[in-house]
């Protein structure tokens, strides 16, 4: 029993269907988790493409050092880092927090740099034909800048989402229930693990090819040459 | 060769006056202490080789490019510089915004925003540089764009258009915002051959009823000689020689002009 839901043993069939409620628990759990872990490395990935953009080096440079480091060692240590050291500092979070931040921090790295590459790809000339009309830095971001990056940006985000997902399972180390502990506790309880890992399987594969999917359809529906401002 | 150069700062007639100009990228001198001088309402062509310096003149009009030496007057007012207590230090921002309003420029690659409509292209910055309403902006947005031709075609988007048309409409754009002085950076070198008459003409409207002060980078020896007042030949950061088109473009004084002009025929020929 998990969830307050039990299993029949009685049949294989019987059995998957008796767990797929309490697996869909744990699919929500990793949703959850990724969408969580994705605003973070959105909010966060933004920050740190500012900083290392910056005019000033003592601020650019360690930014990038951050970046760097957060992007060359495995999210498992930084997972287990936040996990086990903070609550030495007096910041103790529970495991599902914990496991959000870890997969976001680690993924700000990659969105900071979809930010920088997109906002990159404006044509030098846009800048400086905004600038020979006189408009404001502030509204040339604005109006010039940011329409023509966000159609680049978007995507290259949205698959990172999905990377997210996929990284979820990380978190069960630190005894966040997410889809492949459910699976697991499963297995251990009643000694069967193929059906709970084939079905984790099986629902990870719908919920990648739906999220590739909405990916896939944004991707068509922005404009190629910017969002359209009449 | 360059005598029109002069050390006093009150001629009122000189809307443009590069005195010792220097501009360096990295370690190539682009403006090798240009002195160069432009008078209110005069239509000026500057012809030189690539990488001559000649768009870089216009960049730093523009204030697209800083100048590492030298002084720069535009309307009488030092551009890239301020007076502060009767001390000349280094333009600061607001300077610069004020001193852009004299000039209007038209690149190479036309470089309109292409995800807006003609007409926000053109109203963007009358509305917010100039204070314009909605509807002023409109109004002048439609009087530009029936000069260069184009009225029916306000609520397309630039990747609607012909090269052309794009151009002309780059043209409106910059006109849009009442510049004194309008900088042409080889504005149909990017067009298909077919193209480039329409473009032309415009250009040459603008010269005759207008009493714009124009200067035009550019290839076209046969229209330079047609709107000009004065060619300019430019060559490893300086002029080389200047004079009325018919002659630096029919009997140049300088060998190195003549070379110049001998290979571009030949180039354009085959």
């Amino acid at each position: 029993m998990l969830f307050g839901i039990s299993w029949d043993t009685s049949s294989n069939a019987a059995f998957a269907a008796s767990i797929l409620p309490i697996l869909l628990r744990g699919l929500l759990a990793t949703v959850q988790a990724s969408i969580v872990g994705f605003v973070i490395a959105l909010a966060l990935g933004l920050a740190l493409a500012a900083l290392k953009s910056s005019r000033l080096r003592v601020v650019s440079w360690p930014a990038r050092l951050l970046a760097e480091f957060i992007r060359d060692t495995p999210l498992l240590v930084q997972l287990f880092f936040l996990y086990y050291v903070l609550p030495d500092y007096g910041i103790v979070l529970p495991a599902f927090l914990t496991g959000a931040l870890a997969l976001g921090v680690q993924y700000s790295a990659y969105t900071a740099e979809v930010y920088r590459a997109g906002l990159e790809s404006v044509p030098r000339g846009q800048i400086e034909a905004a600038h020979a009309l006189d408009l404001l830095p502030a509204r040339v971001f604005r109006v010039i800048v940011l329409p023509q990056a966000v159609p680049r940006i978007v995507p290259a985000l949205g698959n990172y989402l999905v990377s997210i997902m996929k990284d979820v399972p990380v978190l069960s180390v630190v005894s966040v229930l997410e889809m492949l502990n459910v699976a697991k506790i499963i297995g251990d309880r009643t000694f069967n693990y193929l059906i709970p890992l084939s079905m984790v399987g099986g629902l990870y594969l719908v919920l990648t090819i739906v999220a590739s999917a909405g990916v896939r359809y944004l991707d068509t529906r922005l404009p190629k040459r910017g969002l359209p401002l009449r | 060769m360059n005598d029109i150069h002069s050390e006093t700062h009150d001629d009122a007639d000189a809307i443009i006056r590069f005195e010792k100009v220097v501009k360096r990228f990295g370690a190539t001198t682009v403006l090798n202490e240009l002195d160069f001088e432009v008078h209110k309402g005069e239509k000026v062509s500057i012809i030189g080789p690539s990488g001559s310096g000649k768009s870089t003149v216009l960049r730093i009009l523009m204030t697209l490019e800083r100048i590492d030496s030298g002084l720069i007057h535009v309307a009488g007012k030092p551009l890239w510089h301020q007076y502060r207590h009767d001390q000349l230090v280094p333009a600061g921002e607001a300077h610069l915004r004020e001193m852009r309003k004299e000039m209007g420029m038209v690149f190479q690659q036309f470089n309109l925003f292409p995800h807006m409509t003609v007409r926000r292209n053109i109203t963007e910055a009358p509305i917010h540089v100039l204070g314009l309403s909605r509807k002023q902006a409109r109004e002048r947005a439609h009087k530009y764009l029936e000069l260069v031709g184009l009225a029916d075609q306000a609520d397309k988007f630039p990747g609607q258009l012909s090269g052309g048309q794009q151009q002309r409409v780059a043209i409106a754009r910059a006109l849009a915002m009442h510049p004194n002085i309008m900088l042409f950076d080889e504005p149909t070198s990017a067009l298909d051959p077919e193209l480039v008459g329409e473009v032309l003409n415009v250009i040459q409207r603008l010269s005759e009823e207008h009493d714009l002060t124009m200067l035009l980078v550019t290839h076209e020896m046969q229209f330079a000689k047609q709107i000009s007042d004065r060619v300019c030949f430019f060559d490893q950061g300086h002029i080389v020689e200047q004079a009325p088109p018919e002659e630096l473009l029919t009997d140049p004084r300088e060998e190195r002009t003549r070379e110049f002009l001998k290979g571009f025929l030949e180039t354009n020929a085959s």
